[in-house]
């Protein structure tokens, strides 16, 4: 059963981009379990706002966990001890009496931080605007029955495009890396009919801009998968290499 | 012998009586003559009302001529386009990045516009169309169960309890497969049956299987889909992408003819602080629905009714505001501190049964936490929405389900320790189907239920209670999506026009998509086309330097208050208010109740608001203090139509209009209308235009979901 608790809040504060940050401590009294951990932040900033102090800055919006919006580095972990959820979803019953929970925002050069815990993940956008979609224009299309797609293919395809963007593969890889990410999109589109046509130059052009962005190359450690809130798989990596090598050899 | 003094007392006394009675006849005669006066009078002053209201005609909501079926044609075929070259030379304003607001957004600038696109959020991907779980309507038949166009279409009347305009709902069901068809090539990975082709299922309010899903995510997969499509015009450069962006007025410049025109906006870039100007030929406001009024609903913390209010404020009617959709599976509330309500999808109840206990004594152990659900027998459970509807049983629309939900709970029957809250119930398709196939159906869903409440849902039956989700009512808009003010438009979920007084599950994707793809694309270039020369012009205009001046001296005004409450505080005040006096079930007496507590919310907001931080810099309370400021107009305007509507029609529940059995009673005599609000200054009442909907092509019906 859930119960109350008392915890205290080890944040990291930064008051822009360019300021030096650091981190504080604050103590919360009777948190119940049944919150949520936005909740609690909740109950610290208007704690905060109580004593006329700065309230904590972070990114947050649908708290049903498919917006991809909130993002921290909670105990070490993006999002949480809890595995498969978004830190909207982690709730209090993950802590115990008296703990207390670091609470940092994404580690990664790509994104750079705005304030306390909102980071910029403009990166991700850009590389799906160098090739992330299949080139079709409004209107003009076929029937959507004309091209039937076996059940497991599509079943794979939505598996790789429930990722939610929110950029917990590149903070959890120690070298930055936004492979999962970019995995996720290429191998949706190259199982599916509709996106095999321009898979080659899609792979290419996504990892070509993840480069250029600054983050990391892949080493297979896999921290990547075994923190993502949707359990996206490995596997759309082991694919992505596939893709990109076949591109380059066709080159 | 009688005194003849007795006799003189005797008749005085009887003449004292007779003088008395015809006094009191006489005074009868009086007040019957005023009573009747004060009739002729208020009966006078309704006549001279309804007759001096304004009236919004067929012609002025530019609505084509025709047959039903041919009049999305017949204007496609009539309509102004723009040439190439001139699209060039256009540029539109599109606000919002949702399902609506990036369709559209990726469509204008593949014809060849210039289009500048809003958000508030880090990345247009985050929209809250994107947690949309359940699907997505469209008339294909795929399944071969009688579905067609025009069924879709009469649906989503009946669904809507006949408040909606005919030709928009046809146009709507006319495009839905033209939906399915782009979004399959672009990559929407839909569910699939073994053959390889689309699957289906159903959704209430429909007796046949029309919706496309992808999984538990179809929103999700939808707007990613538009979202791909929008990068894909932001990387060829047709789209400039402002993330982290919110209106905060619309600038209108008045032409030749001195007919105001929306020329493009005011934005306060939310990292830095600063507030921006932005010119454009046109604007485009898909900016969602306004449920956060209500503090506690199913929308994103940032969802907000503030882009609505700016073009209330220029004069776009706001139409049929008090339509709000009380969505029927939500987790229940769980305590003071809650941010939001999570919204179970309504495919659920394809499998899933509700139900309460039968018996009073089982749900008082349900509250007291003694028993769980599963303990409770068959016999004793009653499943009241397949007693009560056995035609559409567990699949009736969302307005039925919440209000019997209500109307069990009100009778003490709620199952968790509030007392509000009913069963969704599994076991029975877990022992039909097993709990893998139960699994591959719902299983995300089951997750994040577990996950918030700390129960499995393959073990005891899941816990539901209504919440606000979304808003039927929105900015009044013509055929042409085109709102009262010239070169505004609206679409998506934040204008009023296709669902009526209800909305059916699985449209609003259907709606969104069908604005921003199909519809809104060719119809702005009836109104651009006599734009072409119209130069670009500065940002330095006075009329943007006022705008932004009256931005700038609102924010002040919040920032010098330094009150003692802090914005949330005061919105869950205004939630409880609405939720109490504007909710599930409004009575007269309530509506001003709820009146007169929203006012002085309103004073309690501009005297004793706390705005920590600067205003020329990031500042999250700034931002929710704003729209705060709007919520308070908007739950106020709300009240305003709920009680002016003296009917219950979908949504809108009136308990003085319903029948015996406690089901809608319509008025269609006097309230077949679209209710459309025209402001008319602070704290001003507004004032009530009438768009009168004369079902030319549809008979209307009382709704019945019983047989």
């Amino acid at each position: 059963m859930d119960q109350y608790i008392d915890i205290k809040v080890r944040v990291w504060r930064q008051a822009g981009p360019k300021a030096q940050g650091h981190f504080e401590t604050y103590e919360l009294k009777h948190v119940f379990q049944g919150a949520s951990f936005l909740e609690m932040i909740d109950i610290l900033n208007e704690q905060l706002i109580a004593e006329h102090k700065d309230p904590v800055t972070y990114d947050h919006d649908c708290r049903e966990g498919i917006c991809g919006m909130c993002s921290m580095y909670v105990n070490g972990h993006p999002h949480g001890p809890d595995s498969a959820i978004t830190t909207c979803q982690l709730h209090m019953r993950k802590f115990h009496d008296g703990e207390t929970i670091t609470v940092e925002p994404w580690r990664s050069r790509a994104f750079p931080v705005i304030k306390d815990l909102m980071v910029d993940r403009g990166a991700y956008d850009k590389i799906m605007q160098a090739g992330g979609f299949v080139s079709v224009n409004t209107g003009g299309v076929p029937d959507a029955n004309a091209i039937p797609i076996p059940k497991p293919v599509a079943d794979e395809a939505m598996d790789a495009a429930s990722c939610i963007g929110c950029g917990a593969c590149a903070a959890a890889c120690k070298n930055g890396s936004a492979m999962l990410f970019v995995a996720a999109k290429v191998s949706q589109l190259a199982l599916l009919p509709q996106g095999k046509i321009e898979a080659a130059a899609r792979a290419k052009a996504m990892v070509a801009k993840m480069d250029e962005l600054g983050f990391g190359n892949c080493t297979n450690t896999g921290a990547c998968a075994a923190e993502c809130p949707k359990s996206v798989s490995l596997a759309n990596i082991a694919r992505l290499n596939r893709e990109f090598l076949k591109a380059k050899f066709k080159d | 012998m009688a005194k003849k003094e007795e006799i003189i007392e005797a008749a005085k006394k009887v003449a004292v009586k007779a003088a008395g009675a015809v006094l009191e006849a006489a005074e009868a005669v009086v007040d019957k003559a005023a009573e009747v006066t004060e009739q002729v009078q208020s009966a006078a002053a309704e006549a001279y009302k309804e007759a001096t209201t304004p009236v919004i005609t067929p012609k002025d909501a530019k609505i084509p001529e025709g047959p039903l079926e041919l009049k999305w044609t017949n204007y496609k075929n009539h309509q102004k386009l723009v040439n190439p070259a001139n699209k060039r030379r256009l540029d539109i304003i599109v606000v919002g990045t949702g399902l609506a607001g990036a369709s559209a957004a990726a469509s204008l600038a593949e014809m060849g516009f210039n289009v500048l696109n809003f958000c508030i959020q880090d990345s247009p991907r985050r929209a809250h169309s994107i947690a949309a779980q359940g699907g997505i309507n469209a008339a294909k038949n795929y399944q071969n169960d009688g579905d067609s166009v025009y069924r879709l279409y009469y649906d989503t009347i009946k669904g809507g309890d006949y408040r909606a305009r005919e030709a928009n709902v046809y146009r709507l069901a006319e495009v839905s497969n033209n939906i399915i068809d782009q979004c399959v090539a672009q990559g929407v990975p839909f569910a699939r049956e073994y053959g390889g082709l689309l699957d289906n299922r159903s959704f209430g309010g429909a007796q046949v299987s029309r919706t496309f899903y992808a999984k538990g995510q179809t929103g999700q997969q939808l707007l990613l889909g538009a979202y791909s499509a929008l990068s894909r015009q932001i990387g060829k450069g047709k789209v400039k992408m402002y993330t982290r962006y919110e209106m905060l007025d619309i600038v209108l410049i008045a032409d030749e003819n001195g007919e105001k025109r929306a020329r493009g906006i005011i934005a306060r870039n939310l990292v830095t602080g600063r507030i921006e100007r932005f010119f454009a030929h046109a604007v485009v406001v898909g900016s969602g629905g306004y449920g956060n009024t209500f503090f506690l609903s199913t929308n994103a913390m940032a969802s907000n009714g503030s882009a609505a209010m700016q073009m209330y404020r220029h004069g776009a009617y706001f139409a049929n505001p008090c339509y709000a959709q009380i969505h029927p599976t939500c987790i229940p509330k769980h305590g003071d501190f809650q941010s939001k309500l999570t919204l179970m999808s309504e495919s659920l109840r394809n499998d899933g049964r509700i139900w309460v206990p039968k018996k009073l004594e089982d749900a008082k152990r349900l509250q007291a936490g003694e028993i769980k659900g599963r303990d409770i027998p068959e016999e004793d459970r009653d499943y009241y929405l397949e007693r009560r509807y056995p035609a559409f049983g567990n699949l009736v629309p969302r307005d039925v389900a919440s209000r019997a939900a209500k109307e069990r709970c009100d009778k003490g029957y709620g199952v968790n320790n509030t007392g509000l809250a009913v069963f969704l119930d599994f076991s029975e398709a877990i022992q039909r189907l097993g709990k893998d196939v139960v699994a591959q159906k719902y299983g995300n869903l089951f997750q994040m239920y577990e996950k918030i409440v700390d129960e499995n849902p393959y073990e005891n039956p899941m816990m539901i209670f209504p919440a606000i989700h979304y808003t039927m009512g929105g900015i009044w808009v013509d055929y042409e999506l085109q709102t009262s003010v010239k070169g505004l438009f609206c679409i998506g979920e934040a204008n009023f026009s296709d669902h009526g007084a209800n909305r059916l599950g699985a449209s609003a994707l259907m709606q969104g998509l069908a604005d921003g793809y199909f519809v809104l694309p060719y119809t702005i270039q009836n109104y651009l086309a006599d734009q072409i020369g119209v130069p670009r012009m500065s940002t330095d205009l006075p009329e943007f330097a006022e705008a932004e001046k009256a931005v700038q001296a609102k924010i002040d005004k919040l920032m010098a208050i330094q009150g003692k409450r802090s914005v949330d505080s005061i919105h869950k005040e205004l939630g409880l208010v609405m939720w109490d006096f504007v909710g599930m079930g409004r009575t007269a007496e309530g509506l001003k109740e709820g009146i007169a507590k929203i006012d002085a919310i309103k004073k309690e907001f501009w005297t004793n608001v706390y705005i920590p931080g600067e205003a020329n810099s990031l500042n999250n309370e700034l931002e929710k203090a704003l729209r705060l400021a709007d919520f308070i107009e908007i739950g106020r305007l709300m009240a305003v139509d709920a009680l002016h509507r003296e009917e219950s029609c979908g949504g809108h529940f009136r308990e003085e209009y319903q029948t015996p059995e406690g089901e809608a009673l319509r008025q269609d005599d006097k309230f077949s209308y679209v209710g459309c609000w025209k402001y008319m200054g602070e704290d001003q009442e507004p004032q009530l235009i009438k768009e009168p909907l004369d079902y030319e092509f549809t008979e209307r019906k009382t709704r019945n979901y019983k047989n």
